[in-house]
């Protein structure tokens, strides 16, 4: 198996999706080698972790969180920074020699940056390769047609040279289709899940002291968590909580994540006169990243284009319901959500207010959307692509 | 022995909210004028209801009083239908005047508004009978007699109100937790009561009807009149079969493709083979029978669902914050003794509103989805509620301290 990134050394929902998966794929006794662009203690028995790096590198180190730049420091002591395009050539070369040195049934690589590998890896050693894309470019860069057209090829490449490919959401599908003409029957999906007994759980301290003393004078909270970027349409949230505060002014709105969009953000709410109830977190793991979930009233996940959004699903699994954008894959799991198009500002705010004032509301989605989370789980997703598995080895579709 | 087929149909429509916004509320107060193309438009419903069901439904029930003399029937219609038949759809007002016209067709008592104030406000709960009583006999030229109450939500106290109103009769629904080893074929008296007497659904022979009709999956499909008279003539010990159901179920839940309109059609001609055999209204079966036992009903028991209880409107907390807000707010509002505000509050009692904000239906199949015009039972609260706070607007306008 390809990928990117997995935890705790991911910069977001992949390396979240690609853990659980192969979690889950390992219990039905599939044997994984997991193919990594850099080198890291993980913590993971259930599967083998190999870095593809050069051989006369010693260690591999991501420099930052995001889709950003990796260091190298090769025997010889010495340090080489090489840049994300740079990254995932090296990481064919080495894939495609890992290829040629193991037994192995099937290639399955997640998202463009492991697609070269991939198809390297099916051109040296013969075997079917199934491509599974967790985001498209046209979602990443916010717009249909749009994004690095360097990506782009690299994307459109992969899905007609591979043997099968698999999308996170019917949305996700869709999208593949129109950006690059894949027949619909090539394309399966499997939805992200997520396993609530899997999920760390809470303490009774709560991590956000000022918050929960504002709750007890009546305030209420929102919380959106995740990366920064144009994808997730903070911004727009952003405008509506300027709605919010002026019909329910004891509503906090907390922002856990960083991005190129921080500053931009950061200004905007204070321009728009309400910095006083928009906090910013920055990046947060653990106990801080759970809590914030836990704390809030209604979680707003506002993506223009959201391949799954496994993020909705986590605040289900602390207590708090969700408002999604109907732009997102992860409305495909679950009925219990409150939707909204990411473009309108107005009616993401109405919804937002309601929660905010009536309790009954929140607690009514809350229960229900639960008792449907309860139902997810990943070993169904893992048996959709086992079955993929065999009908590439056998190669009968059942 | 004489039997009587009790038919009694019930017309409704609620005045939907449209997607009012809290940017609404304090601005505009037209809760109730959705665009036309909108799924929540009331003219644009009524228009199509009146189209599939109401016209073709009262043409065939007109043409069976013109050909058989012995055919009668009983109806409940709402005012807040009646008005809007007044104002969108005057020929299917007309409609049902022709048949009331011919004698033999019963208008039955209700609230004008489809409430549950019975549970809520027994003030505003008479206040609403007397409104509907006053449409009725404006529209029709009868006074009701036999009294429905909204969902036909009944317990021992709503009779015991009817009897002292009154009424000489009471709908409920046949349900067998409260009949036990009865049968519904029979005339009953309720508890605690002197006068009235209690007519109780055969939700067995009404649901054959109202839901498994045009169900080809059903082993008795197709039902045909010849088959479903066949049915009553061999039920040995039997006054009365009770249909009660949804007019909306000739032509709206049951299409015409489905056989409905000649099942109806020819219901009189087998029925009526057998002598004995009549047809009745509702008032006429409880003067030609004695009541056969006491039927004593201390819990609130409602025609819907398979809990048949009031769950699907007051189930969660959305459904009784939303109504526990709005009669909360009645003496305030009929305070202000502005006819605008009392009606527009009155609309917003209709038990529609909270059965769109039911979330059973996620898990309970999908007979509620289909019957609610919002995308889920969040949207239909968050509209509702934001009418509330406009509500709330328009008292603090005249001053009122909310």
């Amino acid at each position: 198996m390809l990928g990117w990134e997995l935890p705790p050394h991911n910069s977001g929902g992949l390396g979240v999706a690609c853990y659980h998966l192969c979690k889950a794929l390992a219990r039905k006794d599939i044997d994984i080698e997991f193919i990594l662009p850099y080198t890291a203690e993980h913590n993971i028995d259930f599967m083998r972790i190999n870095a593809a790096h050069p051989q006369d590198v010693q260690t591999v180190l991501k420099a930052g969180i995001a889709y950003d730049s990796f260091k190298y420091v090769k025997h010889s002591g010495e340090v080489e920074s090489i840049d994300l395009f740079g990254q995932t050539a090296i990481y064919e070369e080495a894939a495609a020699r890992i290829a040629g040195q193991t037994e192995f049934d099937v290639i399955h690589a997640h998202d463009w940056l492991t697609c070269r590998a991939a198809l390297r890896a099916q051109e040296v050693s013969g075997k079917p390769l199934v491509v599974h894309l967790h985001s498209i470019e046209a979602d990443r860069a916010g717009k249909a047609f749009g994004g690095n057209p360097f990506v782009r090829d690299i994307e459109e490449l992969a899905v007609h040279m591979a043997d099968r490919v698999i999308a996170v959401s019917e949305h996700t599908k869709q999208g593949i289709i129109r950006e690059y003409g894949v027949p619909a029957d090539k394309i399966e999906v499997v939805h992200n899940s997520l396993n609530i007994d899997d999920m760390q759980p809470l303490d009774d301290d709560n991590a956000y002291k000022y918050i929960a003393a504002m709750k007890a004078q009546g305030y209420r909270v929102v919380v959106n968590v995740g990366r920064l970027t144009v994808q997730k349409g903070v911004p727009n949230l952003i405008k509506a909580a300027q709605h919010v505060v002026a019909r329910h002014p004891k509503t906090l709105f907390l922002i856990v994540g960083s991005g190129e969009q921080d500053f931009e953000l950061i200004e905007q709410a204070a321009s728009l006169g309400i910095a006083k109830n928009v906090i910013f977190t920055g990046f947060l793991r653990g106990k801080r990243w759970r809590d914030a979930f836990a704390i809030a009233d209604l979680y707003v996940m506002p993506s223009i284009s959201e391949p799954f959004g496994i993020t909705p699903l986590e605040a289900i699994g602390y207590g708090t319901p969700a408002l999604i954008s109907k732009q997102s894959g992860v409305s495909e799991v679950l009925h219990n959500f409150l939707r909204v198009d990411f473009w309108d500002v107005n009616e993401m705010a109405n919804q937002i207010t309601a929660v905010m004032e009536n309790d009954s509301l929140r607690d009514e989605l809350q229960t229900n959307a639960y008792r449907e989370l309860q139902r997810l789980s990943w070993a169904n997703s893992a048996d959709k692509l086992i079955n993929i598995y065999d009908q590439q080895r056998s190669g009968v579709y059942a | 022995m004489s039997k009587a087929i009790v038919l009694y149909m019930h017309v409704h429509q609620p005045y939907r909210v449209r997607h009012y916004t809290i940017f609404d509320a304090g601005k505009t107060h037209d809760y109730f004028d959705a665009p036309y193309d909108d799924r929540t438009s009331n003219e644009r419903i009524v228009h199509k209801v009146a189209e599939k069901s109401y016209l073709p439904t009262n043409t065939r029930l007109l043409e069976l009083l013109r050909d058989h003399p012995e055919f009668k029937l009983s109806l409940s219609i709402t005012g807040t239908v009646l008005e809007q038949l007044e104002k969108w759809s005057p020929e299917a007002l007309r409609s049902f005047q022709e048949l009331t016209a011919t004698g033999r067709v019963e208008i039955v008592a209700e609230t004008y508004h489809h409430s549950l104030a019975f549970f809520y406000s027994r003030e505003e709960f008479e206040a609403q009978v007397a409104m509907h009583r006053e449409k009725v006999q404006e529209l029709f030229g009868q006074t009701p007699q036999v009294f429905r109450n909204t969902e036909l939500a009944y317990n021992n106290d709503l009779a015991y109100w009817a009897d002292k109103a009154g009424y000489k009769g009471i709908l409920a629904e046949g349900w067998d937790k409260v009949l036990g080893w009865r049968s519904p074929n029979f005339v009953y008296r309720p508890a605690y009561t002197d006068n009235i007497r209690l007519l109780m659904k055969n939700y067995k022979l009404s649901d054959d009807i109202a839901f498994r009709f045009g169900d080809q999956n059903w082993s008795e499909w197709p039902l045909t009149a010849d088959k479903f008279s066949h049915w009553l003539n061999n039920t040995g010990d039997a006054t009365n079969f009770n249909l009660f159901m949804d007019y909306e179920t000739f032509g709206e839940h049951q299409w015409s493709e489905t056989g409905i309109f000649d099942f109806l059609k020819h219901l009189p001609d087998q029925w009526l083979k057998t002598p004995g055999n009549s047809f009745m209204t509702v008032s006429e079966v409880i003067d030609s029978n004695e009541a056969k036992d006491v039927v004593d009903v201390p819990q609130t028991i409602t025609w819907a669902d398979t809990e048949r209880d009031l769950s699907a409107w007051l189930g969660n907390g959305m459904q009784t914050s939303a109504i526990t807000a709005l009669y909360d707010m009645q003496t305030d509002i009929l305070n202000t003794g502005d006819l605008g505000l009392i009606d527009d509050w009155r609309k917003l009692q209709t038990s529609d509103h909270f059965y769109y904000m039911c979330t059973k239906w996620f898990n309970d199949g999908d007979i509620h989805a289909y019957f609610s015009p919002y995308e889920n039972p969040y949207d239909a609260f968050i509209a509702f509620m934001n009418a509330y706070h406009d509500m709330k607007f328009r008292l603090a306008e005249k001053g009122v301290t909310v």
